[in-house]
């Protein structure tokens, strides 16, 4: 069942369209990918998920009904510009705006108690915000953001500034949530943590959603029938003989196996390719090459201009 | 800061006037050369200024060489004073304004006196001395104001003018000190980035009026802390200020005003009942009741203003431009109401008191004098209609403005985001 959807949302400032009519919709209990690139309207969506922005037409759901002004209490939104109060010492501002989502005092101190010893910042607790640094920051505001235990969690950029350690830490505890229930949509321009978190994504630009589904259907979608090959044997004579029916793309004769990478054109399956092969040479291994998601976002992205 | 803020303010105050007295220890001995024979005997020391008259022989030996001697300055009286009335006071260091101005009195009531004794006695009318004196008048002018009943009221144009004044200037204070500390809380949350958090959780909306709202209530416990300790250093100080031993001039003063009150004669008395009796004849809870009105609209209407300039700017030095149209009609209402004061049914004073961005400070002074009711209702009216509109208005441009980052904003830009559906 969907958590959350949007239905033809569209939403325009003056005469600049930010979104037209995107669609959307996130599974309960997955991470959502939402993609596109700088300006593509990503920004505008996740403010009107969070009830900033109203659409100009269009609807959402939330958990099966249109989304009420107090759905804003189960969602946890972390935005790309973040920041806290500079002046504010930490535990305080923490516990400030755990209670602007709806929690008492008392289980607002018991939460953070558990985030703050998990993370092992608890002497932090009474020193201003200032005093940290941009990592320290960020640790502080992801718990701020799911201090609540939001049913949705909107993390947007959630890795940008922090090392390579604090950056797992945060990706082990996103999907421990998710295990326990949690329903996230994740936006960022890091391919590689798509492939890593994402079940389903949304690619939007130029304020049209372009593409989505789950990701692994994607790049199966996009897969241009290549295949990596590695084989003992002689090169010249795959050349010689494969003109017509396969386009070689690349080879390798360095390593302790020869290697090449090699699309077959049209009318051809791997079976064939394989009876081919055999004729000529001894195939070590035979892998066909999906595409990453960084290369799906290149192409989508560049045949849409 | 907030405590500390009246302490510094009293310490202002009660510092100068503690050295001042200090001063005033210094031990002065001043010789005197009297030619004229005058002052003989005229010039009494005080406790710490001693007038020593010296015969011609001493002067001559010191007056190219004052240095020498232990005088700190040598007072010249020609014999002819009573033709160019004027001596000179050598001193090797400067004099200071208090011993000049205390020497200059002092021959002057001599020399008054001794004009005076002559002109009686040449033209010999007897008691002469005692007319002249008694020919000086002061006068007391009783305002009296007519009320609605026909029945004669002391009022006192003073009060009248003291309260607007006051309440006026506090008005102007508040929007002044606390819209801006608005604006600057506004531009902090946006400059750290924390307003799409916040807004993820409340409304815009209801973020900007809470910010209007509590830093009114910041003012307004500020402004209590400072009356009441205000209050209690004053009077804290009256018992403290001139150390018990040097009693010095303040000392005196007190001493004297407890006579002036202990010898109190009639006609004082009846002044001051005069001024409770004025006092009893303005109209305190219409007063009250009026500012407390043009106190809350003139903020409201001003604050709000300046949450939408700081939601609209990135940096401090791009609010510059929305400043000046803000600060003008408050700069331009304090002015007004100088001349209100003056002339509270001039026409000045009745337009500035509609017009609803110059009216809460400018109609203040004016209430004191009394307003007719339907200028009064009209005003507030305005006011009210235009800080409802403001604060719409303002909500709409902050709710743009405050995720809008990088931009350099315009005013075309600003009344596009009045068009904004949110």
């Amino acid at each position: 069942m969907d958590l959350f959807s949007a239905q033809e949302v569209s939403k325009s400032f003056s005469n600049f369209k930010a979104l037209s009519e995107v669609s959307i919709s996130v599974p309960e209990g997955t991470i959502f990918g939402l993609l596109g690139p700088n300006g593509a309207g990503k920004t505008t969506l996740i403010r009107i998920i969070n009830q900033i922005t109203a659409p100009d037409s269009g609807t959402i759901w939330f958990d099966g009904r249109k989304m009420k002004a107090d759905d804003i209490y189960q969602i946890g939104y972390l935005p790309e510009e973040r920041g806290l109060y500079k002046k504010m010492k930490v535990g305080e501002q923490a516990l400030y705006l755990g209670m602007l989502k709806g929690l008492s005092r008392k289980d607002a101190m018991r939460e953070l108690k558990i985030w703050f010893e998990k993370f092992e910042i608890i002497t932090w607790w009474d020193k201003k915000v200032m005093e940290l640094s941009k990592g320290m920051q960020q640790k502080v505001q992801f718990i701020c953001t799911v201090l609540h235990r939001p049913r949705l969690m909107i993390f947007d950029e959630p890795f940008s500034g922090f090392d390579p350690i604090n950056s797992e830490i945060v990706k082990q505890e996103i999907l421990r949530m998710k295990k326990e229930g949690a329903t996230i949509i994740f936006s960022t321009h890091n391919m590689e943590s798509v492939e890593e978190l994402c079940d389903h994504i949304a690619l939007i630009d130029k304020s049209k959603k372009i593409l989505d589904g789950p990701i692994m259907s994607i790049r199966e979608k996009y897969k241009s029938n290549i295949f990596d090959v590695s084989y003992k044997g002689d090169f010249a004579k795959i050349e010689h003989e494969f003109g017509g029916k396969y386009s070689i793309l690349s080879h390798d004769e360095t390593g302790r196996t020869n290697s090449l990478k090699i699309q077959f054109l049209n009318g051809n399956s791997s079976g064939t390719l394989i009876k081919d092969l055999v004729e000529h040479v001894e195939i070590v291994s035979f892998n066909e090459l999906i595409p990453s998601m960084n290369e799906v976002f290149i192409k989508v992205v560049k045949q849409n201009s | 800061m907030t405590i500390l803020m009246p302490a510094l303010m009293a310490a202002m105050f009660i510092l100068p006037a503690y050295f001042m007295s200090q001063d005033d220890t210094k031990e002065r001995s001043i010789a005197v050369y009297d030619g004229s024979s005058i002052l003989l005997g005229q010039l009494e020391s005080t406790d710490y200024t001693k007038y020593k008259f010296i015969p011609k022989e001493e002067y001559d030996k010191i007056k190219d060489n004052i240095k020498a001697t232990d005088y700190y300055a040598l007072l010249v009286i020609q014999p002819n004073l009573l033709e160019t009335n004027t001596v000179q006071l050598i001193s090797m260091s400067s004099i200071p304004f208090d011993v000049k101005n205390l020497i200059q009195n002092k021959i002057r009531t001599v020399i008054e006196k001794e004009k005076m004794a002559e002109v009686i006695k040449q033209t010999a009318i007897p008691d002469l001395e005692a007319r002249i004196k008694a020919t000086k008048t002061s006068i007391t002018v009783n305002t009296i104001k007519l009320g609605e009943s026909g029945e004669a009221k002391k009022s006192s144009t003073e009060i009248g003018m003291i309260l607007g004044y006051v309440f006026g200037f506090v008005i102007y204070m508040f929007i002044l000190l606390y819209g801006q500390m608005v604006m600057q809380g506004v531009m902090e949350e946006k400059q750290s980035r924390i307003v799409e958090v916040i807004i993820s959780s409340v409304k815009p909306f209801d973020l900007m009026m809470g910010k209007i709202v509590g830093i009114a209530l910041v003012g307004l416990t500020q402004l209590a802390i400072w009356i009441i300790l205000g209050i209690a250093i004053i009077s804290g100080a009256r018992g403290l200020m001139p150390g018990a031993q040097h009693a010095g001039a303040t000392q005196n003063i007190m001493a004297q005003s407890q006579i002036a009150a202990q010898s109190a004669t009639p006609a004082e008395l009846d002044k001051m009942q005069e001024i409770l009796s004025m006092m009893g004849t303005v109209n305190f809870p219409l007063i009250i009741g009026c500012f407390i009105f043009f106190f809350i609209g003139g903020y409201l209407l001003y604050s709000s203003m300046f949450a939408a300039v700081g939601s609209a700017v990135d940096a401090t030095e791009d609010a510059q431009q929305f400043m000046m149209p803000i600060m003008m009609p408050i700069i331009l209402a304090i002015l007004v109401m100088m001349s209100a004061i003056k002339n509270p049914e001039g026409a000045t004073a009745f337009w500035f008191s509609m017009i609803p961005f110059t009216s809460p400070v400018v109609m203040m002074a004016r209430i004191p004098f009394g307003v007719p009711a339907w200028q009064l209702a009209l005003s507030m009216l305005l006011l009210i209609a235009t800080f409802v509109l403001m604060v719409w208005a303002a909500g709409k441009i902050y709710r743009t403005g405050i995720l809008m980052y990088g931009k350099k904003t315009s005013w075309k830009e600003l009344g596009k985001w009045l068009t904004y559906k949110s």
